[in-house]
Protein backbone atom coordinates (compact mmCIF):
# COMPACT_ATOMS: atom_id res chain seq x y z
CA UNK A 1 0.00 0.00 0.00
CA UNK A 2 2.98 2.25 0.49
CA UNK A 3 3.89 4.61 -2.30
CA UNK A 4 7.52 5.46 -2.96
CA UNK A 5 8.25 9.14 -2.88
CA UNK A 6 11.66 10.72 -3.46
CA UNK A 7 12.89 13.34 -1.00
CA UNK A 8 15.73 15.60 -2.10
CA UNK A 9 17.78 18.03 -0.03
CA UNK A 10 18.09 21.45 -1.64
CA UNK A 11 19.73 24.67 -0.60
CA UNK A 12 17.29 27.53 -0.68
CA UNK A 13 19.03 29.23 -3.59
CA UNK A 14 18.22 30.37 -7.07
CA UNK A 15 18.24 27.63 -9.68
CA UNK A 16 18.39 24.60 -7.40
CA UNK A 17 14.91 23.32 -8.28
CA UNK A 18 15.55 23.92 -11.96
CA UNK A 19 18.67 21.77 -11.75
CA UNK A 20 16.74 18.84 -10.30
CA UNK A 21 13.93 19.01 -12.84
CA UNK A 22 16.53 19.45 -15.60
CA UNK A 23 18.36 16.27 -14.58
CA UNK A 24 15.08 14.30 -14.46
CA UNK A 25 13.96 15.68 -17.83
CA UNK A 26 17.24 14.68 -19.46
CA UNK A 27 16.79 11.12 -18.21
CA UNK A 28 13.19 10.97 -19.46
CA UNK A 29 11.72 10.74 -15.97
CA UNK A 30 8.22 12.10 -15.61
CA UNK A 31 7.14 13.92 -12.46
CA UNK A 32 3.61 12.92 -11.33
CA UNK A 33 3.42 15.15 -8.29
CA UNK A 34 5.69 17.50 -6.42
CA UNK A 35 5.78 19.51 -3.23
CA UNK A 36 8.43 21.69 -1.68
CA UNK A 37 8.89 22.38 2.01
CA UNK A 38 11.36 25.08 2.87
CA UNK A 39 13.07 27.15 5.52
CA UNK A 40 15.12 30.29 4.92
CA UNK A 41 18.23 28.22 4.17
CA UNK A 42 17.19 24.87 2.80
CA UNK A 43 14.28 22.93 1.47
CA UNK A 44 13.09 19.40 0.95
CA UNK A 45 11.71 18.58 -2.45
CA UNK A 46 9.21 15.71 -2.48
CA UNK A 47 8.51 14.00 -5.76
CA UNK A 48 6.41 11.18 -7.13
CA UNK A 49 7.87 10.02 -10.44
CA UNK A 50 7.30 7.22 -12.93
CA UNK A 51 10.70 5.58 -12.26
CA UNK A 52 11.69 6.04 -8.63
CA UNK A 53 14.88 3.94 -8.59
CA UNK A 54 16.31 5.55 -11.69
CA UNK A 55 15.48 9.03 -10.40
CA UNK A 56 17.29 8.38 -7.11
CA UNK A 57 20.32 7.04 -8.98
CA UNK A 58 20.66 9.96 -11.38
CA UNK A 59 20.18 12.50 -8.60
CA UNK A 60 22.87 10.81 -6.50
CA UNK A 61 25.19 10.74 -9.50
CA UNK A 62 24.73 14.49 -9.66
CA UNK A 63 25.75 14.90 -5.99
CA UNK A 64 22.28 15.37 -4.52
CA UNK A 65 21.19 13.72 -1.30
CA UNK A 66 18.06 11.87 -2.44
CA UNK A 67 16.16 9.20 -0.56
CA UNK A 68 13.10 7.06 -1.03
CA UNK A 69 10.36 7.65 1.53
CA UNK A 70 7.18 5.63 2.12
CA UNK A 71 3.98 7.65 1.84
CA UNK A 72 0.36 6.74 1.17
CA UNK A 73 -1.84 7.96 -1.66
CA UNK A 74 -5.62 8.27 -1.43
CA UNK A 75 -7.97 8.99 -4.30
CA UNK A 76 -10.85 11.26 -3.32
CA UNK A 77 -13.68 12.82 -5.22
CA UNK A 78 -12.85 16.30 -6.49
CA UNK A 79 -15.75 17.98 -4.70
CA UNK A 80 -16.38 19.90 -1.44
CA UNK A 81 -15.90 17.69 1.62
CA UNK A 82 -13.67 15.15 -0.13
CA UNK A 83 -10.56 15.85 1.88
CA UNK A 84 -12.49 16.62 5.05
CA UNK A 85 -13.80 13.06 5.12
CA UNK A 86 -10.30 11.57 5.15
CA UNK A 87 -8.96 14.02 7.73
CA UNK A 88 -11.92 13.25 9.98
CA UNK A 89 -11.03 9.55 9.92
CA UNK A 90 -7.44 10.34 10.83
CA UNK A 91 -8.54 12.65 13.60
CA UNK A 92 -10.92 10.14 15.12
CA UNK A 93 -8.19 7.49 15.13
CA UNK A 94 -5.56 9.77 16.63
CA UNK A 95 -3.39 9.69 13.51
CA UNK A 96 -0.88 12.48 13.09
CA UNK A 97 -0.02 13.79 9.60
CA UNK A 98 3.60 14.82 9.10
CA UNK A 99 2.83 16.49 5.78
CA UNK A 100 0.56 16.16 2.76
CA UNK A 101 0.09 17.45 -0.77
CA UNK A 102 -2.48 16.90 -3.50
CA UNK A 103 -2.87 16.83 -7.26
CA UNK A 104 -5.78 16.31 -9.66
CA UNK A 105 -5.98 13.23 -11.81
CA UNK A 106 -6.60 13.81 -15.50
CA UNK A 107 -8.72 10.78 -16.46
CA UNK A 108 -11.25 10.45 -13.67
CA UNK A 109 -11.31 14.02 -12.42
CA UNK A 110 -10.49 12.80 -8.95
CA UNK A 111 -7.99 14.36 -6.57
CA UNK A 112 -5.10 12.35 -5.28
CA UNK A 113 -3.73 13.21 -1.86
CA UNK A 114 -0.30 12.08 -0.68
CA UNK A 115 0.13 11.71 3.08
CA UNK A 116 3.22 11.17 5.18
CA UNK A 117 2.10 9.78 8.50
CA UNK A 118 4.12 8.78 11.54
CA UNK A 119 2.15 5.54 11.95
CA UNK A 120 1.55 4.57 8.34
CA UNK A 121 0.21 1.08 9.18
CA UNK A 122 -2.47 2.41 11.51
CA UNK A 123 -3.52 4.98 8.91
CA UNK A 124 -3.90 2.33 6.24
CA UNK A 125 -6.03 0.14 8.54
CA UNK A 126 -8.36 2.94 9.52
CA UNK A 127 -8.87 4.00 5.90
CA UNK A 128 -9.64 0.43 4.90
CA UNK A 129 -12.17 0.08 7.71
CA UNK A 130 -13.98 3.09 6.21
CA UNK A 131 -13.88 1.54 2.72
CA UNK A 132 -11.48 4.11 1.37
CA UNK A 133 -9.14 2.63 -1.20
CA UNK A 134 -5.50 3.40 -1.38
CA UNK A 135 -3.56 3.78 -4.58
CA UNK A 136 -0.67 1.46 -5.33
CA UNK A 137 2.59 2.34 -7.01
CA UNK A 138 1.42 0.66 -10.21
CA UNK A 139 -1.84 2.59 -10.43
CA UNK A 140 -0.08 5.82 -9.68
CA UNK A 141 2.51 5.23 -12.39
CA UNK A 142 -0.15 4.38 -14.97
CA UNK A 143 -2.12 7.57 -14.44
CA UNK B 1 59.84 -0.39 22.44
CA UNK B 2 62.08 2.35 23.85
CA UNK B 3 65.01 3.03 21.51
CA UNK B 4 67.18 5.16 23.80
CA UNK B 5 66.51 4.02 27.39
CA UNK B 6 69.02 6.44 28.85
CA UNK B 7 67.64 9.64 27.33
CA UNK B 8 63.99 8.69 27.04
CA UNK B 9 63.53 7.58 30.65
CA UNK B 10 65.81 10.06 32.50
CA UNK B 11 64.61 11.36 35.85
CA UNK B 12 63.54 14.99 36.06
CA UNK B 13 66.67 16.29 37.76
CA UNK B 14 68.99 14.54 35.33
CA UNK B 15 67.00 15.81 32.38
CA UNK B 16 67.04 19.41 33.62
CA UNK B 17 70.77 19.25 34.27
CA UNK B 18 71.47 17.88 30.78
CA UNK B 19 69.21 20.49 29.17
CA UNK B 20 70.94 23.27 31.12
CA UNK B 21 74.43 22.13 30.14
CA UNK B 22 73.43 21.79 26.51
CA UNK B 23 71.71 25.18 26.45
CA UNK B 24 74.69 26.90 27.99
CA UNK B 25 77.05 25.35 25.41
CA UNK B 26 74.64 26.19 22.59
CA UNK B 27 74.47 29.85 23.56
CA UNK B 28 78.26 30.12 23.74
CA UNK B 29 78.51 28.62 20.24
CA UNK B 30 75.75 30.75 18.79
CA UNK B 31 76.95 34.01 20.37
CA UNK B 32 80.50 33.38 19.19
CA UNK B 33 79.81 32.38 15.62
CA UNK B 34 76.40 33.72 14.51
CA UNK B 35 76.43 37.56 14.21
CA UNK B 36 72.62 37.55 14.11
CA UNK B 37 72.37 35.97 17.61
CA UNK B 38 75.17 38.16 19.01
CA UNK B 39 73.38 41.30 17.83
CA UNK B 40 70.02 40.18 19.26
CA UNK B 41 71.50 39.22 22.62
CA UNK B 42 73.55 42.41 22.82
CA UNK B 43 70.38 44.43 22.20
CA UNK B 44 68.79 42.73 25.21
CA UNK B 45 71.99 43.02 27.27
CA UNK B 46 72.27 39.23 27.72
CA UNK B 47 75.71 37.61 27.83
CA UNK B 48 76.44 33.89 27.23
CA UNK B 49 77.62 33.57 30.87
CA UNK B 50 74.14 34.64 32.05
CA UNK B 51 72.79 31.33 30.74
CA UNK B 52 73.71 28.80 33.43
CA UNK B 53 70.67 26.53 33.59
CA UNK B 54 67.62 25.70 31.50
CA UNK B 55 65.48 28.16 33.50
CA UNK B 56 67.63 31.01 32.11
CA UNK B 57 66.18 30.36 28.64
CA UNK B 58 63.51 33.02 29.20
CA UNK B 59 66.24 35.70 29.13
CA UNK B 60 66.91 34.94 25.47
CA UNK B 61 65.33 36.64 22.47
CA UNK B 62 62.77 34.91 20.24
CA UNK B 63 63.43 33.90 16.66
CA UNK B 64 60.62 34.28 14.11
CA UNK B 65 60.02 32.96 10.64
CA UNK B 66 60.52 36.49 9.31
CA UNK B 67 63.96 36.61 10.97
CA UNK B 68 64.88 33.34 9.29
CA UNK B 69 63.83 34.69 5.91
CA UNK B 70 65.76 37.91 6.43
CA UNK B 71 69.00 36.03 6.96
CA UNK B 72 68.48 33.56 4.13
CA UNK B 73 70.37 31.47 3.12
CA UNK B 74 73.25 30.96 5.59
CA UNK B 75 72.52 33.52 8.31
CA UNK B 76 72.07 30.97 11.10
CA UNK B 77 75.00 28.73 10.23
CA UNK B 78 77.34 28.39 13.20
CA UNK B 79 80.09 26.22 11.69
CA UNK B 80 82.46 26.65 8.72
CA UNK B 81 80.51 25.84 5.53
CA UNK B 82 82.87 22.93 4.79
CA UNK B 83 81.37 21.17 7.84
CA UNK B 84 77.84 21.35 6.42
CA UNK B 85 76.98 18.02 4.78
CA UNK B 86 73.32 18.51 3.86
CA UNK B 87 70.81 21.27 3.27
CA UNK B 88 67.01 21.17 3.49
CA UNK B 89 64.57 24.00 2.99
CA UNK B 90 60.88 24.57 3.49
CA UNK B 91 58.70 24.64 0.38
CA UNK B 92 58.69 28.43 0.34
CA UNK B 93 55.06 28.55 -0.79
CA UNK B 94 54.43 31.53 1.47
CA UNK B 95 57.66 33.40 0.71
CA UNK B 96 61.42 32.93 0.93
CA UNK B 97 62.14 29.38 2.08
CA UNK B 98 63.76 28.75 5.46
CA UNK B 99 67.00 26.77 5.52
CA UNK B 100 68.18 23.95 7.75
CA UNK B 101 71.92 23.17 7.43
CA UNK B 102 73.19 19.92 8.96
CA UNK B 103 76.64 18.80 10.08
CA UNK B 104 77.46 15.10 10.07
CA UNK B 105 76.63 15.04 13.79
CA UNK B 106 73.25 16.73 13.16
CA UNK B 107 72.43 14.01 10.64
CA UNK B 108 73.41 11.39 13.20
CA UNK B 109 71.11 12.97 15.80
CA UNK B 110 68.35 13.16 13.19
CA UNK B 111 68.71 9.41 12.62
CA UNK B 112 68.58 8.83 16.38
CA UNK B 113 65.43 10.89 17.05
CA UNK B 114 63.71 9.32 14.05
CA UNK B 115 64.75 5.87 15.31
CA UNK B 116 63.10 6.76 18.64
CA UNK B 117 60.00 7.80 16.66
CA UNK B 118 59.78 4.60 14.61
CA UNK B 119 60.50 2.44 17.68
CA UNK B 120 57.47 4.01 19.40
CA UNK B 121 55.24 2.03 17.04
CA UNK B 122 57.33 -1.12 17.45
CA UNK B 123 59.58 -0.81 14.39
CA UNK B 124 62.65 -3.09 14.54
CA UNK B 125 65.31 -4.32 12.09
CA UNK B 126 62.79 -7.00 11.04
CA UNK B 127 60.48 -4.41 9.50
CA UNK B 128 59.99 -3.08 6.00
CA UNK B 129 59.31 0.65 5.98
CA UNK B 130 57.40 2.00 3.00
CA UNK B 131 58.44 5.65 3.11
CA UNK B 132 55.87 7.64 1.15
CA UNK B 133 57.05 11.05 2.32
CA UNK B 134 58.61 13.06 -0.48
CA UNK B 135 62.38 12.77 -0.92
CA UNK B 136 64.24 15.95 -1.76
CA UNK B 137 64.51 19.34 -0.12
CA UNK B 138 61.46 18.45 1.98
CA UNK B 139 62.66 16.93 5.27
CA UNK B 140 60.03 14.18 5.49
CA UNK B 141 61.56 11.63 3.11
CA UNK B 142 65.17 11.68 4.27
CA UNK B 143 64.26 12.12 7.94
CA UNK B 144 62.32 8.85 7.99
CA UNK B 145 65.01 7.28 5.81
CA UNK B 146 67.79 8.05 8.32
CA UNK B 147 65.65 6.79 11.21
CA UNK B 148 64.87 3.51 9.47
CA UNK B 149 68.55 3.10 8.60
CA UNK B 150 69.56 3.73 12.21
CA UNK B 151 67.20 0.97 13.33
CA UNK B 152 68.41 -1.29 10.55
CA UNK B 153 64.97 -1.75 9.03
CA UNK B 154 64.52 -2.30 5.30
CA UNK B 155 63.46 1.05 3.87
CA UNK B 156 61.62 1.36 0.57
CA UNK B 157 62.29 4.95 -0.60
CA UNK B 158 59.16 5.10 -2.76
CA UNK B 159 58.57 8.81 -2.01
CA UNK B 160 55.15 10.46 -2.35
CA UNK B 161 52.44 9.96 -4.96
CA UNK B 162 51.76 7.26 -7.57
CA UNK B 163 49.07 5.55 -5.53
CA UNK B 164 48.77 2.39 -7.64
CA UNK B 165 52.50 1.77 -7.39
CA UNK B 166 52.30 2.35 -3.62
CA UNK B 167 49.61 -0.31 -3.35
CA UNK B 168 51.50 -2.77 -5.53
CA UNK B 169 54.72 -2.20 -3.55
CA UNK B 170 52.88 -2.67 -0.29
CA UNK B 171 51.65 -6.09 -1.46
CA UNK B 172 54.77 -7.27 -3.30
CA UNK B 173 57.33 -6.29 -0.65
CA UNK B 174 55.03 -6.93 2.32
CA UNK B 175 55.56 -3.51 3.90
CA UNK B 176 54.90 -3.51 7.63
CA UNK B 177 55.38 0.21 8.32
CA UNK B 178 53.87 3.09 6.37
CA UNK B 179 55.08 6.69 6.60
CA UNK B 180 53.10 9.43 4.85
CA UNK B 181 50.62 12.22 5.55
CA UNK B 182 47.33 11.18 7.23
CA UNK B 183 45.28 12.33 4.25
CA UNK B 184 47.43 10.29 1.88
CA UNK B 185 46.98 7.19 4.05
CA UNK B 186 43.22 7.59 3.64
CA UNK B 187 43.63 7.93 -0.10
CA UNK B 188 45.63 4.68 -0.15
CA UNK B 189 42.82 3.05 1.84
CA UNK B 190 40.12 4.27 -0.53
CA UNK B 191 41.87 3.46 -3.80
CA UNK B 192 43.00 0.15 -2.31
CA UNK B 193 39.42 -0.73 -1.48
CA UNK B 194 38.31 0.14 -5.00
CA UNK B 195 41.01 -2.17 -6.34
CA UNK B 196 39.72 -4.98 -4.13
CA UNK B 197 42.64 -5.02 -1.67
CA UNK B 198 41.80 -6.53 1.71
CA UNK B 199 44.07 -4.65 4.14
CA UNK B 200 43.33 -7.23 6.82
CA UNK B 201 45.33 -9.71 4.77
CA UNK B 202 48.37 -7.41 4.42
CA UNK B 203 51.15 -7.41 7.04
CA UNK B 204 51.01 -3.60 7.38
CA UNK B 205 50.82 -2.87 11.12
CA UNK B 206 51.66 0.74 11.87
CA UNK B 207 51.58 4.16 10.22
CA UNK B 208 53.65 7.20 11.25
CA UNK B 209 51.58 10.04 9.96
CA UNK B 210 52.38 13.73 10.09
CA UNK B 211 53.16 16.95 8.24
CA UNK B 212 49.55 18.15 8.49
CA UNK B 213 47.00 18.54 11.30
CA UNK B 214 44.51 15.73 11.86
CA UNK B 215 42.07 14.55 14.50
CA UNK B 216 41.29 11.49 16.62
CA UNK B 217 38.23 10.86 14.47
CA UNK B 218 40.45 10.70 11.40
CA UNK B 219 42.79 8.35 13.29
CA UNK B 220 39.94 5.92 13.95
CA UNK B 221 38.99 6.00 10.28
CA UNK B 222 42.58 5.32 9.16
CA UNK B 223 43.06 2.55 11.72
CA UNK B 224 39.86 0.84 10.70
CA UNK B 225 40.30 1.15 6.94
CA UNK B 226 43.99 0.21 6.78
CA UNK B 227 43.88 -2.18 9.75
CA UNK B 228 46.91 -0.50 11.37
CA UNK B 229 47.86 1.53 14.42
CA UNK B 230 48.12 5.18 13.35
CA UNK B 231 50.56 7.40 15.24
CA UNK B 232 51.04 11.14 14.96
CA UNK B 233 54.53 12.51 14.35
CA UNK B 234 55.58 16.14 14.49
CA UNK B 235 58.46 18.11 13.13
CA UNK B 236 59.39 21.18 11.17
CA UNK B 237 62.16 22.15 8.81
CA UNK B 238 63.32 25.02 11.03
CA UNK B 239 64.10 22.61 13.90
CA UNK B 240 65.30 19.42 12.15
CA UNK B 241 62.40 18.02 10.12
CA UNK B 242 60.40 15.05 11.44
CA UNK B 243 61.74 13.69 14.73
CA UNK B 244 60.89 16.59 17.03
CA UNK B 245 58.01 14.77 18.76
CA UNK B 246 56.01 11.57 18.28
CA UNK B 247 53.20 9.58 19.81
CA UNK B 248 53.87 6.32 21.59
CA UNK B 249 51.40 3.42 21.59
CA UNK B 250 49.43 5.04 24.44
CA UNK B 251 48.34 7.77 21.98
CA UNK B 252 48.09 10.31 24.78
CA UNK B 253 50.07 13.18 23.36
CA UNK B 254 53.37 13.38 21.50
CA UNK B 255 56.65 12.80 23.37
CA UNK B 256 58.99 15.69 22.64
CA UNK B 257 62.64 14.64 22.36
CA UNK B 258 63.42 17.37 24.83
CA UNK B 259 67.04 16.42 25.42
CA UNK B 260 67.55 17.83 21.91
CA UNK B 261 64.58 20.15 21.35
CA UNK B 262 63.48 22.19 24.33
CA UNK B 263 59.82 23.29 24.21
CA UNK B 264 58.09 26.31 25.74
CA UNK B 265 54.52 27.53 25.42
CA UNK B 266 54.02 31.28 25.16
CA UNK B 267 51.14 33.68 24.87
CA UNK B 268 51.28 34.62 21.16
CA UNK B 269 50.24 38.19 21.95
CA UNK B 270 52.61 39.04 24.82
CA UNK B 271 55.43 36.48 24.49
CA UNK B 272 54.98 35.55 28.15
CA UNK B 273 55.81 31.91 29.02
CA UNK B 274 52.66 30.03 30.07
CA UNK B 275 52.41 27.28 32.69
CA UNK B 276 52.10 23.62 31.63
CA UNK B 277 48.62 22.72 30.53
CA UNK B 278 47.79 26.15 29.17
CA UNK B 279 47.22 26.56 25.43
CA UNK B 280 49.56 28.82 23.50
CA UNK B 281 52.23 29.06 20.83
CA UNK B 282 54.88 26.35 20.79
CA UNK B 283 58.50 27.57 20.91
CA UNK B 284 61.57 25.38 20.33
CA UNK B 285 65.28 25.64 21.07
CA UNK B 286 67.61 23.11 19.44
CA UNK B 287 69.89 22.23 22.35
CA UNK B 288 72.38 20.12 20.40
CA UNK B 289 72.27 21.39 16.85
CA UNK B 290 75.58 22.45 15.31
CA UNK B 291 74.83 23.44 11.71
CA UNK B 292 72.05 26.00 12.07
CA UNK B 293 71.17 26.26 15.76
CA UNK B 294 67.76 27.65 16.54
CA UNK B 295 67.05 29.59 19.74
CA UNK B 296 63.47 30.10 20.91
CA UNK B 297 61.89 29.68 17.50
CA UNK B 298 58.22 30.62 17.40
CA UNK B 299 56.55 27.81 15.47
CA UNK B 300 53.12 29.46 15.22
CA UNK B 301 51.66 26.06 16.14
CA UNK B 302 49.19 26.07 19.01
CA UNK B 303 49.23 23.32 21.64
CA UNK B 304 49.84 22.72 25.34
CA UNK B 305 52.40 20.67 27.28
CA UNK B 306 51.66 17.59 29.38
CA UNK B 307 54.32 17.16 32.09
CA UNK B 308 52.90 14.01 33.77
CA UNK B 309 54.81 10.79 33.24
CA UNK B 310 53.42 8.61 30.45
CA UNK B 311 52.27 5.02 31.01
CA UNK B 312 54.85 3.86 28.45
CA UNK B 313 57.68 4.65 30.87
CA UNK B 314 59.16 7.56 28.93
CA UNK B 315 59.77 10.65 31.05
CA UNK B 316 60.09 13.20 28.25
CA UNK B 317 57.52 15.98 28.27
CA UNK B 318 54.56 15.51 25.95
CA UNK B 319 52.55 17.93 23.86
CA UNK B 320 48.92 17.61 22.79
CA UNK B 321 48.50 17.15 19.04
CA UNK B 322 48.63 20.51 17.28
CA UNK B 323 45.35 22.37 17.86
CA UNK B 324 45.87 24.95 15.15
CA UNK B 325 48.08 27.73 13.91
CA UNK B 326 48.39 31.21 15.30
CA UNK B 327 47.78 32.31 11.69
CA UNK B 328 44.41 30.58 11.40
CA UNK B 329 43.31 31.10 14.96
CA UNK B 330 40.11 33.11 15.00
CA UNK B 331 39.24 35.35 17.88
CA UNK B 332 35.46 35.37 18.16
CA UNK B 333 34.10 37.59 20.91
CA UNK B 334 37.35 37.18 22.79
CA UNK B 335 37.39 33.39 22.49
CA UNK B 336 40.15 31.64 20.56
CA UNK B 337 38.64 29.33 17.97
CA UNK B 338 40.60 26.87 15.84
CA UNK B 339 39.23 25.21 12.71
CA UNK B 340 40.65 21.91 13.99
CA UNK B 341 38.23 22.00 16.94
CA UNK B 342 35.31 22.26 14.54
CA UNK B 343 36.66 19.37 12.49
CA UNK B 344 36.99 17.28 15.66
CA UNK B 345 33.32 17.88 16.55
CA UNK B 346 32.11 16.95 13.06
CA UNK B 347 34.17 13.74 13.09
CA UNK B 348 32.69 12.80 16.46
CA UNK B 349 29.04 13.28 15.48
CA UNK B 350 27.08 10.54 13.79
CA UNK B 351 26.35 11.28 10.15
CA UNK B 352 28.45 14.38 9.60
CA UNK B 353 31.61 14.48 7.51
CA UNK B 354 34.60 16.75 8.02
CA UNK B 355 33.80 18.94 5.05
CA UNK B 356 33.04 22.35 6.42
CA UNK B 357 33.63 26.01 5.89
CA UNK B 358 33.65 28.74 8.50
CA UNK B 359 32.25 32.15 7.68
CA UNK B 360 32.99 34.94 10.10
CA UNK B 361 31.05 38.17 9.98
CA UNK B 362 30.69 41.22 12.12
CA UNK B 363 27.30 42.82 12.61
CA UNK B 364 27.64 46.06 14.54
CA UNK B 365 30.18 45.24 17.23
CA UNK B 366 29.36 41.56 17.41
CA UNK B 367 31.21 38.77 15.65
CA UNK B 368 29.26 35.81 14.41
CA UNK B 369 30.38 32.50 12.97
CA UNK B 370 28.49 30.34 10.58
CA UNK B 371 29.66 26.79 10.03
CA UNK B 372 28.52 25.27 6.77
CA UNK B 373 28.20 21.50 6.97
CA UNK B 374 27.51 19.22 4.05
CA UNK B 375 24.34 17.15 4.03
CA UNK B 376 24.95 13.39 3.93
CA UNK B 377 22.73 10.37 3.33
CA UNK B 378 22.97 9.52 7.01
CA UNK B 379 22.02 12.97 8.17
CA UNK B 380 19.12 13.46 5.80
CA UNK B 381 15.50 13.21 6.78
CA UNK B 382 12.54 14.18 4.64
CA UNK B 383 11.04 16.21 7.44
CA UNK B 384 12.04 19.82 8.08
CA UNK B 385 11.69 19.46 11.84
CA UNK B 386 14.25 16.65 11.94
CA UNK B 387 16.75 18.64 9.90
CA UNK B 388 16.29 21.64 12.13
CA UNK B 389 16.83 19.39 15.14
CA UNK B 390 20.06 18.14 13.62
CA UNK B 391 21.28 21.68 13.05
CA UNK B 392 20.57 22.40 16.70
CA UNK B 393 22.44 19.26 17.78
CA UNK B 394 25.54 20.22 15.78
CA UNK B 395 25.29 23.74 17.18
CA UNK B 396 25.11 22.32 20.71
CA UNK B 397 28.16 20.08 20.16
CA UNK B 398 30.09 23.02 18.68
CA UNK B 399 29.15 25.23 21.60
CA UNK B 400 30.46 22.76 24.16
CA UNK B 401 33.75 22.47 22.26
CA UNK B 402 34.27 26.14 21.35
CA UNK B 403 32.50 28.01 24.16
CA UNK B 404 31.07 30.35 21.59
CA UNK B 405 27.88 30.04 19.61
CA UNK B 406 28.25 29.06 15.96
CA UNK B 407 25.31 28.97 13.60
CA UNK B 408 25.13 25.78 11.57
CA UNK B 409 23.88 25.78 8.00
CA UNK B 410 23.35 22.56 6.09
CA UNK B 411 24.52 22.71 2.49
CA UNK B 412 24.30 20.29 -0.43
CA UNK B 413 27.01 17.62 -0.81
CA UNK B 414 30.25 18.55 -2.61
CA UNK B 415 29.34 22.24 -2.40
CA UNK B 416 32.33 23.00 -0.18
CA UNK B 417 35.46 23.22 -2.32
CA UNK B 418 37.83 20.24 -1.97
CA UNK B 419 41.50 20.87 -1.97
CA UNK B 420 44.51 18.62 -2.45
CA UNK B 421 46.69 20.50 -0.02
CA UNK B 422 45.69 23.10 2.47
CA UNK B 423 41.93 23.50 2.36
CA UNK B 424 40.42 26.96 2.53
CA UNK B 425 38.38 26.58 5.66
CA UNK B 426 37.80 30.14 6.72
CA UNK B 427 36.12 33.04 5.02
CA UNK B 428 36.61 36.06 7.24
CA UNK B 429 34.30 38.84 6.09
CA UNK B 430 35.04 41.09 9.06
CA UNK B 431 36.41 44.50 8.24
CA UNK B 432 38.42 45.52 11.27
Amino acid sequence: MDIKQISVFLENKKGRLAEVTGILAKEGINIRALALADTAEFGILRLIVNDTDKAVDVLKDNNFVAQKTDVIAVEIEDKPGGLSLILKIFDENGINIEYMYAFVEKKANNAIVIFKIDDQKKAIESLKKNNISLLTNDILKSL
Amino acid sequence: MIWDQKHETMDEAGRKKLQGERLSALIKRAYGSVPFYKKKMDELGVKPEDIKGIEDITKLPFLTKTDMRDIYPYGLVAVPLKDIVEIHTSSGTTGTPVVDAYTINDIKIWGEVMARTLAMGGTTSEDTVQNAYGYGLFTGGLGVHYGARTIGANVIPISGGNTLRQLKTMQDFKSTVLTCTPSYSLMLAEIGKEKGIDFKKLPLKVGFLGAEPWSDGMRREIEEKLNIMALDIYGLTEIIGPGVAAECECKKGLHIFDDHFYPEIIDPETGEVLPHGQKGELVFTTLTKEGSPVIRYRTRDITFLIPEKCECGRTSIRMHRILGRTDDMLIIRGVNVFPSQIEEVLMELEGTEPHYQIIVERTGQLDSIEVQVEMTDKLFSDEIKNLEKEEKEIEGALYSALNVHAKVTLVEPKKIPRSEGKAKRIIDKRKI
